[in-house]
């Protein structure tokens, strides 16, 4: 068993009642996002296009880095390591 | 009087009250501000707006506030004009610069935005507000919420040039220099923002905030005479302001004010840093973020919240973008400066040579009109031009001195 830190956006909080920061499991992002599936049923719907994809809007990060700079959902985890979820914002 | 009916998802229409809300909770998707445009279209004439004062709200009732503003009463109403020197530079006919690097209080657009998410904010019950910034939205959300008296946070990246520090932190905010680059204070911040009841601007405010763009756009199309242009050049970072500006034209539209938009746009961005135009380039349905690496920092967003939406913009009105180099930025700001004028910052520079770029390659024609957008004040970024325009001619207090080393060398000019 791996202890995976996933940090929780305020939207998807009434599927964590209300955690803001969970632990789950996976070798990879893809695996971790399984695991919340599990643990939390309708977690990956939300996240995750019809087709199984994560939506355009969904940022993942894997220790504050983008998962799109790293192997995507292939990313692989250790035990300890930090996932945040945030959704694209604007700036400037 | 509110014309706000709620907010509505982008991605999957669902509805939402309009509260600090800034993201479907089903999918992800922003929220845009909904109104009710029959309601506005009874009221709103061009008269109307004519009738009020010079600044961004007279278009009040296509803003998202329920009651009165609370800040920017001297925001926005730039100055548009025809820019015949640059005009022939770039060996075009017709050309107009709008310049909102003389926006006030803060040198550049988003004092716009700020005006209208603090307003907003106010309307919300927040005593605190805070942003995430690359300088500009910094400077402009420390001096208006000293204005209108809230607590303020700013996060910005610990690169930033020093005009744009030194420009927030004269207002005395609480301003926090991140070690990263802008999309990982944009994390942080978004972090920060599900545990404190603030009003991040560009965050939980950001359905508002983005709204004020469209005042840019607004006063376009009213300064050419109520109508919209031909071919707009726009700098883009997260997108947002291309999105808005198109979007003001097509209200404006809907509400009569101005016939069909025959409007063409264009992003510019650094090559540093151009997720946009590389997916329109590419054809790509996929905005692909990137580390930025320009001299442009405010334009320097890897990773463009609203890169797909201007995307769809530009390939609608078949426009198409530009992305240019370091070097080409630097001599954008000084051809702006030398033929008409104005010095603008990096952004301005990436806007005048991306137009440069556009128009050599033919995509926009040079019998047609342009307007380019200047939308920051150079003094904010003195560090991309003070080693490639000169120094002053050094002479002794005397008429010997000066005729030497002035009059005779540069030929008594």
């Amino acid at each position: 068993m791996m202890a995976i830190t996933v940090r929780i956006p305020t939207p998807l909080q009434k599927l964590t009642q209300d955690q803001p920061e969970v632990t789950a499991d996976g070798k990879t992002v893809d695996d971790l996002l399984k695991d919340l599936e599990r643990r939390y049923p309708g977690f990956k719907d939300r996240l995750c296009d019809p087709q199984g994809r994560l939506r355009r809007f969904v940022n993942i990060y894997v220790n504050e880095e983008d998962i799109r700079f790293l192997k995507q959902e292939a990313t692989p985890l250790k035990d300890g390591d930090e996932v945040s979820i945030i959704p694209a914002i604007a700036g400037g | 009087m509110s014309f706000i009916k709620g907010l509505r998802c982008r991605e999957c229409g669902r509805d939402f009250p309009a509260k600090a809300l800034f993201v479907c909770e089903y999918c992800f998707g922003s929220l845009e501000v909904d109104y009710d445009y029959p309601a506005i279209q009874a009221r709103l004439t061009r008269e109307l707006i004519q009738s009020r004062p010079p600044n961004i709200w007279r278009y009040r009732e296509l803003l998202p506030i329920d009651g009165n503003p609370t800040v920017g009463f001297h925001t926005g109403m730039t100055p548009f004009f025809r820019a015949e020197r640059l005009a022939h530079a770039l060996g075009v006919k017709e050309l107009y610069l709008k310049d909102d690097s003389v926006c006030c209080p803060t040198l550049s657009f988003k004092d716009r935005v700020v005006s209208v998410a603090l307003s907003r904010a106010r309307e919300l019950g927040f005593d605190t507000v805070a942003c995430a910034s690359t300088g500009n939205l910094a400077n402009a959300v420390s001096a208006l919420s000293a204005q209108a008296g809230f607590k303020r946070f700013i996060f910005i990246p610990a690169d930033l040039e020093a005009g744009k520090v030194v420009g927030s932190l004269i207002f005395q905010p609480r301003l926090v220099a991140v070690e990263g680059n802008y999309d990982e204070v944009n994390r942080l911040c978004a972090e920060i923002a599900t545990r404190y009841r603030w009003a991040f601007v560009n965050i939980n405010i950001r359905p508002y905030y983005a709204e004020g763009s469209k005042t840019y756009g607004f006063e376009v199309a009213e300064q050419m005479g109520w109508k919209a242009p031909r071919h707009i050049v726009v700098p883009a970072a997260s997108g947002s302001l291309l999105v808005k500006i198109w979007k003001g034209f097509k209200e404006l539209h809907r509400l009569g004010l101005i016939e069909k938009p025959q409007t063409r746009l264009y992003a510019a961005q650094a090559e540093g840093c151009s997720p946009i135009v590389t997916a329109i380039e590419e054809g790509s349905d996929i905005i692909k973020p990137v580390k930025p690496k320009t001299i442009a920092k405010s334009l320097a967003i890897g990773n463009p919240a609203d890169g797909y939406y201007a995307a769809d913009a530009i390939r609608e009105t078949g426009g198409g973008g530009a992305a240019v180099s370091d070097s080409e930025i630097v001599e954008g700001i000084k051809l702006l400066g030398r033929t008409e004028g104005v010095f603008t910052e990096t952004a301005g520079g990436v806007t005048v040579a991306a137009t440069r770029r556009l128009i050599e390659e033919k995509r926009i024609p040079r019998d047609e009109p342009i307007v380019v957008c200047i939308t920051g004040h150079g003094l904010k970024t003195q560090e991309a031009v003070v080693d490639s325009i000169g120094r002053p001619i050094r002479i002794k207090p005397t008429l010997d001195s000066f005729e030497e080393q002035v009059k005779d060398k540069t030929g008594g000019q």
